[in-house]
């Protein structure tokens, strides 16, 4: 569909395939339950007029992201997104921290702006044309020093999008200090178009790309994976754990798609097509628990006005329906059995498995790595969803704000109960998905014709090589189970005294005091001292003893501060250096309008002496 | 699919359960002689169980559903491991809804219960041993599924018949550098997986060295007794388990006879009592690491198992 008056001189240009339709879906399905949930988070936080009527041109500009059918639509509708979700996370603006994650969100995707906007400039100078289609008819014909620059530039700028390393930094700042249901509208649909437009423009237009593309996806996503959810178990905030969760799973959805594409570029497309499809099931799965995790936590925040997990507790008993959904949702993040990502982590373990063993030394040594770097993940991603879980909602409170929590009012449970639900379907019945993904499928010239193999039924079985698992039978083998234990649990139940509650062992203390719980820092604290060298964490500890007796000690003081070790090593020094830059530049601001005049005129002159 | 199939992994489950007890009495009688003590007996485990689960159901004050589940889910996700894999035949009617990677997930999922309900009681302990359990369960991940991976290679598949099969049908591929590097992997993430020495002590109550049963303390009667009966379970079906990935002789066929699948039980009886009294004399002689030192123990098995899955790259015969 085209319509020329909007813009001028080039006009706009939508072009639906299933590949925009899969985003379009995804993002229309997190703005139902988001929008449900935001119909009583509105009335509780008393959102001014302003948020909510961003909120709908927010989620307007991602449904026209994936829709757009040229460079110009596509960068209009990105900056759209960029722009709405900026003043969306600043609805808040009175909170200092608000506003330094604004500035840095607002420097940040404009960078990666920059970035796509010279890359999609470039190819569609190349490619002979603004619309995709003009662009994909010409892709064999640019030099491969093109190819490389886009597939560069996109990288950067669709993965910064994306959250992935080194141009993550944004996310766990941006996500936590939005509003819930926007941080859920971002970290669940949002960053997916940093994905679609990896896809779209470095696997499909300019696809199937040399060996070293696939390579440097796995890598950007390896690293992403592994560093998300490592600053996502030492996490103790809420909302910053879910928001290191997103880099964590878009760094897996890269690595998948790096091994589609490396796959594919070595010569077994069958893999590469469970490697696609584990890439796009991980992408929709993420989506749906990613939601219901950030709804869930924006009831918590609304309830309790905490993020927090070292002041939360004992929600199981107060907000029982919000804890079983935050549950369900930290099930599908961890990847274990029964939850909505163990399918698609299943499918890249297998893709990455099955690579073909032709004494390639480049597969040998990325595949066992990769396998390593997403098991390392799942095992830290499990310990992060155990603590967000079971230290901010099990046990009994932490603080008087906790302990006054009451459950969220209905709407909110059913924007969560939609989300709920849609992990569900992921978790036992992703034989409903079929159909859609094959049509994806079918569209990727990476893995193109190779789709109908790829059977995904009761039993989802692998094209080409030996392998299967069947979610929902191991569903209902797994209750059928339990309950068999919970029969033998039964057994001499005539000869047992009626049953009865007593209170907690407390050491011989009196009473145990909510104090003397494990708290989310402590709880993580192993984990930090075994990955010491990667978080670098700043620890102090301060003791002070009594005047009297320096045996004796008056207090102990423990602080930790988690920094992001990337943040500080990177991003410090660039901050600087453009800060003195700034200073030099600043000696021409003299006030002066005769200089500054003088200033147009000579750098007119350099431009026609340049251009000439 | 045949009925004797079905029987078979019936077997598997009863065995399982029946045994599990016996495994954790041999291994503490095993001890206990090459301690110089006379030891409990072998069915001393049985006699707790009978005892325990006729005490009386006491829930402490301000736990929730998860810490009464908990014991359920990890007793219920071993037994449906147990009958999973192939330890009597190879034809487990379950075996093609999960496979080694499923298997794996069920074993964490059982962990992961038992953590929340470590959390859930709100005491120093609990959490303690849950913040171990998982920081442990974390870094013995990646070293199982490398495992995983490297014994996938000779039967391309990680479906656990397919892997049985291929080394029951080519016994040389065991002596490759690939086979023996992911043994000692597996043998030692097993170890921390099932909670034995040196990586936590199962028979200590002393508060800085627990891990598993610390995160138990607040369970009593009944519902001890489920969470003990699933952790001897839990240690029978990892010994069978990686009897059978390595030393699958004697394992019925897919298709088996009455006469095959009595045989695969007798095996199976013997290989599980053989592993754990080396298991249980090997413990005699080491003592339990410091809980910060585990993690050089795991990053250790892990390296090996790069090392088994790049062997398999390099040394294996490419059979595509």
């Amino acid at each position: 569909m085209r319509i020329d008056w909007v813009l001028p001189l080039v006009g706009v240009r939508f072009d639906l395939d299933p590949l925009g339709g899969v985003f379009i879906a995804a993002t229309g399905a997190v703005a139902i339950a988001v929008g449900i949930h935001s119909v009583s988070y509105a009335k509780r936080e008393r959102w001014a007029q302003f948020p909510l009527f961003m909120l709908p041109l927010f989620v307007a500009a991602m449904l026209l992201v994936p829709a757009a059918g040229s460079v110009t639509t596509l960068l209009v509708a990105w900056e759209l997104m960029a722009a709405t979700s900026l003043v969306l996370v600043l609805s808040e603006h009175r909170r200092d921290a608000v506003r330094s994650a604004g500035v840095f969100y607002a420097v940040m995707t404009q960078l990666g702006f920059v970035a796509i906007l010279v890359a999609l400039v470039v190819l569609s100078a190349a490619g002979g044309g603004d619309a995709f289609t003009t662009i994909a008819a010409h892709a064999d014909s640019l030099t491969p020093g093109t190819r490389n620059a886009v597939f560069l530039l996109t990288v950067l700028g669709f993965g910064s999008k994306a959250g992935l390393l080194p141009l993550h930094a944004w996310l766990p700042k941006a996500h936590p200090e939005a509003p819930s249901p926007v941080s859920a509208l971002m970290s669940a649909a949002m960053v997916n178009m940093g994905i679609y437009g990896i896809i779209r423009i470095d696997l499909q237009l300019l696809g199937p790309g040399p060996h070293w593309w696939g390579l440097t996806l796995m890598i950007f996503g390896a690293v992403s994976a592994v560093f998300g959810v490592l600053q996502a178990s030492v996490a103790t905030d809420l909302k910053q754990l879910l928001a290191y969760s997103t880099t964590e799973n878009m760094g897996l959805i890269t690595l998948a798609l790096g091994a589609a594409s490396l796959l594919s570029s070595s010569g077994a497309p069958t893999v590469a097509v469970i490697a696609m499809t584990a890439a796009f099931l991980h992408l929709l799965a993420h989506a749906a628990f990613k939601t219901l995790g950030f709804l869930a936590a924006g009831s918590v925040l609304a309830a309790t006005g905490l993020r927090d997990l070292d002041k939360l507790g004992g929600l199981a008993r107060r907000m029982p329906v919000t804890t079983v959904m935050f549950g369900i949702a930290a099930l599908g993040a961890s990847g274990l059995p029964l939850g909505a990502g163990f399918v698609s982590e299943w499918l890249l373990l297998q893709s990455l498995i099955h690579s073909p063993h032709d004494g390639d030394t480049l597969l040998a040594l990325a595949m066992p790595l990769s396998v390593g770097a997403v098991a390392l993940t799942t095992g830290l991603g499990i310990a992060a969803m155990v603590k967000a879980f079971g230290v901010g909602f099990l046990a009994r409170p932490r603080s008087a704000a906790a302990e006054a929590a009451t459950e969220a009012p209905v709407s909110m449970l059913a924007g969560m109960g939609l989300a709920a639900t849609a992990c569900m379907v992921f978790a036992v019945a992703p034989v409903l998905l079929a159909p859609a993904l094959k049509q994806v499928l079918a569209v990727l010239p990476t893995v193109g014709g190779e789709a109908a193999a790829l059977q995904i039924g009761t039993v989802l079985r692998l094209p080409g090589v030996a392998g299967s698992i069947s979610p929902g039978l191991l569903a209902v083998a797994m209750a059928i189970s339990v309950l068999l234990a919970l029969g033998l649990a039964r057994w001499g139940v005539r000869h047992r005294p009626a049953a009865a509650a007593a209170p907690l062992w407390a050491c011989g203390a009196d009473a145990l005091s909510p104090r003397m719980q494990y708290t989310a820092t402590s709880f993580a604290e192993p984990l930090q001292r075994v990955f010491d060298d990667i978080l670098r964490p700043d620890t102090n500890v301060e003791v002070t003893h009594f005047a009297e007796s320096q045996y004796l000690v008056e207090k102990v003081t423990y602080r930790t501060l988690m920094a992001d070790p990337v943040e500080q090593r990177f991003y410090t020094p660039a901050v600087r250096a453009v800060t003195i830059w700034a200073q030099l530049v600043r000696r021409a601001h003299t006030g002066s309008v005769h200089l500054y005049l003088a200033y147009g005129a000579f750098g007119l002159f350099i431009v026609l002496l340049v251009a000439r | 699919m045949s009925a004797l199939a079905v029987v078979a992994a019936a077997m598997q489950v009863v065995g399982v359960l029946a045994g599990a007890p016996f495994v954790v009495g041999g291994m503490r009688q095993v001890r206990a002689r090459l301690e110089g003590r006379a030891g409990g007996g072998i069915g001393q485990p049985w006699r707790d169980l009978r005892k325990q689960l006729r005490k009386q159901q006491i829930t402490p004050l301000g736990t929730t559903v998860v810490f009464a589940l908990a014991p359920a889910v990890v007793a219920g996700s071993t037994l449906l491991i147990a009958a999973i894999v192939p330890l009597v035949a190879l034809g487990s009617p379950l075996d093609s809804v999960a496979d080694l990677f499923g298997v794996v997930g069920l074993l964490f999922l059982g962990t992961v219960a038992l953590t929340l309900a470590g959390l859930d009681t709100g005491t120093a302990f609990g959490g303690m041993g849950s913040s171990r359990e998982i920081t442990i369960a974390a870094l013995v991940e990646p070293t199982i599924l490398l495992a995983v991976f490297a014994l996938s290679v000779p039967g391309q598949s990680a479906n656990l018949a397919a892997i049985v099969s291929a080394t029951v049908d080519n016994p040389g591929q065991l002596v490759s550098p690939g086979s023996l590097l992911a043994f000692v992997a597996l043998a030692i993430v097993i170890t921390a997986e099932a909670g034995r020495l040196p990586v936590d002590n199962p028979s200590t109550h002393l508060e800085l060295t627990m891990i598993h049963e610390a995160m138990v303390l607040e369970y009593a009667g009944p519902k001890l007794a489920l969470v003990e009966w699933a952790s001897g379970m839990r240690l029978t079906v990892l010994l069978a388990l990686v009897a059978n990935l390595f030393m699958p002789w004697g394992i019925a066929g897919a298709d088996p006879s009455v006469l095959a699948v009595l045989i695969g039980l007798a095996a199976i009886t013997v290989k599980v009592v053989v592993l754990a009294g080396v298991l249980a004399a090997g413990e005699v002689f080491i003592a339990k690491l410091r809980l910060f030192r585990v993690p050089e123990l795991l990053a250790g098995s892990f390296l090996l198992a790069l090392l088994a899955v790049t062997a398999s790259y390099f040394f294996a015969n490419p059979t595509t």
